[in-house]
């Protein structure tokens, strides 16, 4: 349905987007997601043709945007990140108006009736949009890229603005659209992607950083098994850790140990990483088991979709400053990236997080 | 391009620039009309027409300020560009809405020739013709103030700068006449609107200048057409 391929565009010297390449197939809800600046809202702007791209090519339904813009035009709903209305016009005036522009064959009252049911905006028509509020005037501009049913939707940011309970309905939306069009959708919202999309593309200074469902990108970026353990020792004292170190780094399929924080008194958290395709748990067990060790604790760090996105927007900014920071430790700090925020917010915590982490490491070493 | 022009026709009235236009054009013919026609006693309507030039070149980039220039600023040219429809459509479009409320503002001369027909004789031919040469010349100001509004997102740069490019064309004649050089100074004057205007609203028919008109207009619409062309790929 749409096939990118080799995508570049400049702005001067700055690479806004750099090189990328999908396909989304029929029914398929693509969602978008990146930090701001990351070339998400420049991608879509160049795939429905507000922009030309710098090199690369992009076929809407087989239809090269530059060779014949008007009729690959014709396959696309666009809703941009501002949305285009004319706060001048009625609700009514205004879809009447892109009925027009978009040259729509479908009866026009019929159509512009079912749209208005499916957005929501059916007792505003005859309102000025310029007195709407900002979730109606989102859903308008949902409504006017619905006209003409086109089987593309390229939507930027569908839900800013919305109050929850909109929210949930628009994604609602988004899904049952997505069962005859195909979406692209961006946001910075996370659970809002993890709960609409079926396929997530990570973008990140303007390349693509991770393809695939969550669970796949998920499992790509976890192959190194990092787990959490909190084993007590025989004396319960600082002699135990050592002895405990020295014997999980003894294991086959473990290639890095760290007692981290005492827990509980005497009795330490371990951080072990196994090598890739290695499950060492049951080694640890039985290793414990002989020593007449407890474990108290066992965990996985599952990343979530937010890990995940953090780790490939922030993992090479952090690369470097961690080289510069190695002399800071701060053994105590822990911080937990909490479910559902913002991105913007998360992200600049992550990444304190992560530099925190990194220099951890680099004392150690 | 139907869907935009009538757009922009709303949007005339909406914005209340169609009441400004219109109106403004209204007293100041009237104004010319009573003082230049009437007042000299004469049925010859050519001297309100001559006078409006000076008018026209005040009140068209009023007209045209806002027609790319507020699409720009609320960003809703990205509903344009990406609606299947081509760049000329949009700017012929917005074009022709301009010069539809031109044509609207200038028929008002047909109230003037009933006053005239009162008291006199109507000399059809001269008020066809002027009326013909100022519509010529409202489609090449036009064009020259859309190509303006296309250049900012600022409906008030777009209408002084429309103003004072305007302005200049009207005093072309003037500075020609104050350049040493020959050559310069004969391109300068044969491309002066207002002496070419001039001669048109006297009576006599010169294709050349209809024709140079029509071509401005045609070349600013272009340039406008390329100008959101252009935009696309920086």
């Amino acid at each position: 349905m749409i096939e990118v391929k080799n995508l570049c565009k400049c702005y001067g010297d700055k690479k806004a987007v750099n090189d990328i390449s999908f396909s989304v197939g029929k029914g398929e809800i693509l969602g978008f997601l990146g930090p701001n600046g990351a070339g998400k809202s420049t991608t879509m702007n160049i795939l429905t043709g507000y922009i030309s791209s710098t090199s690369g090519q992009v076929l809407i339904n087989g239809v090269d945007i530059l060779e014949d813009p008007i009729g690959a035009k014709a396959n696309i709903g666009y809703l941009p990140e501002i949305p285009p209305l004319y706060v001048d016009m009625t609700v009514d005036a205004y879809l009447n108006f892109m009925y027009d522009l978009k040259k729509c064959k479908l009866t026009r009252k019929a159509h512009l009736k079912e749209i208005c049911d499916i957005c929501k905006i059916s007792h505003v028509r005859e309102r000025l949009i310029r007195n709407l509020s900002k979730g109606y005037k989102q859903r308008v501009g949902l409504a006017q890229a619905l006209i003409n049913n086109p089987p593309v939707l390229i939507l930027d940011e569908p839900t800013v603005g919305l109050d929850p309970s909109q929210i949930i309905e628009i994604r609602t939306l988004i899904k049952k659209l997505g069962k005859n069009h195909t979406v692209i959708l961006s946001s910075h919202i996370l659970p809002e992607i993890q709960a609409v999309c079926d396929r997530i593309i990570i973008v990140n200074k303007g390349v693509i950083a991770a393809d695939g469902t969550a669970s796949e990108i998920a499992d790509k970026l976890t192959n190194e098994h990092k787990m959490t353990v909190r084993i007590e020792g025989t004396k319960r004292t600082t002699e135990d850790k050592n002895e405990i170190v020295s014997a999980l780094k003894a294991v086959d399929g473990i290639k890095y140990v760290r007692a981290d924080m005492e827990r509980e008194k005497g009795v330490y958290d371990y951080d072990i990483e196994s090598e890739d395709e290695v499950d060492v748990r049951r080694a640890i067990n039985s290793l414990c088991r002989d020593k007449g060790w407890n474990i108290l604790m066992m965990q996985l760090s599952d990343m979530t979709l937010e890990d995940i996105f953090m780790k490939i927007t922030t993992g090479d900014i952090t690369a470097v400053k961690a080289d510069e920071k190695k002399k800071v430790s701060l053994d105590d700090f822990n911080i937990s990236i909490q479910g559902g925020m913002g991105l913007d917010e998360s992200a600049e915590q992550a990444e304190e997080n992560n530099e925190i982490d990194s220099s951890e490491e680099g004392g150690d070493k | 391009m139907g869907a935009i022009f009538r757009r922009e026709m709303g949007a005339f009235f909406t914005s209340g620039i169609a009441y400004v236009f219109l109106a403004g054009f209204a007293l100041f013919s009237g104004l010319f009309f009573s003082l230049g026609v009437i007042g000299s006693g004469m049925s010859d309507i050519s001297p309100m027409f001559s006078s409006m030039f000076i008018i026209v070149v005040f009140l068209i980039p009023i007209l045209t300020m806002r027609l790319l220039s507020e699409e720009k600023k609320n960003r809703t040219d990205q509903g344009l560009l990406t609606a299947p429809i081509s760049l000329s459509s949009i700017v012929l479009g917005k074009y022709f809405a301009a010069l539809a409320l031109f044509i609207i503002a200038e028929s008002v001369v047909f109230i003037y020739s009933i006053i005239i027909a009162l008291c006199g004789q109507v000399v059809w031919s001269t008020l066809l013709g002027n009326y013909f040469a100022m519509l010529f010349l409202g489609a090449a100001f036009i064009a020259i103030g859309l190509f303006i509004s296309s250049l900012t997102e600022n409906q008030i740069a777009a209408a002084l700068i429309g103003m004072f490019v305007l302005f200049v064309l009207y005093l072309m004649d003037s500075l020609a006449a104050n350049i040493p050089v020959e050559f310069i100074q004969k391109a300068l004057v044969s491309a002066a609107f207002y002496s070419r205007y001039l001669e048109l609203t006297r009576g006599v028919f010169d294709l050349s200048t209809i024709v140079y008109f029509i071509s401005i207009a045609v070349l600013f619409n272009f340039f406008t057409v390329r100008v959101l062309d252009k935009r696309r790929w920086s």
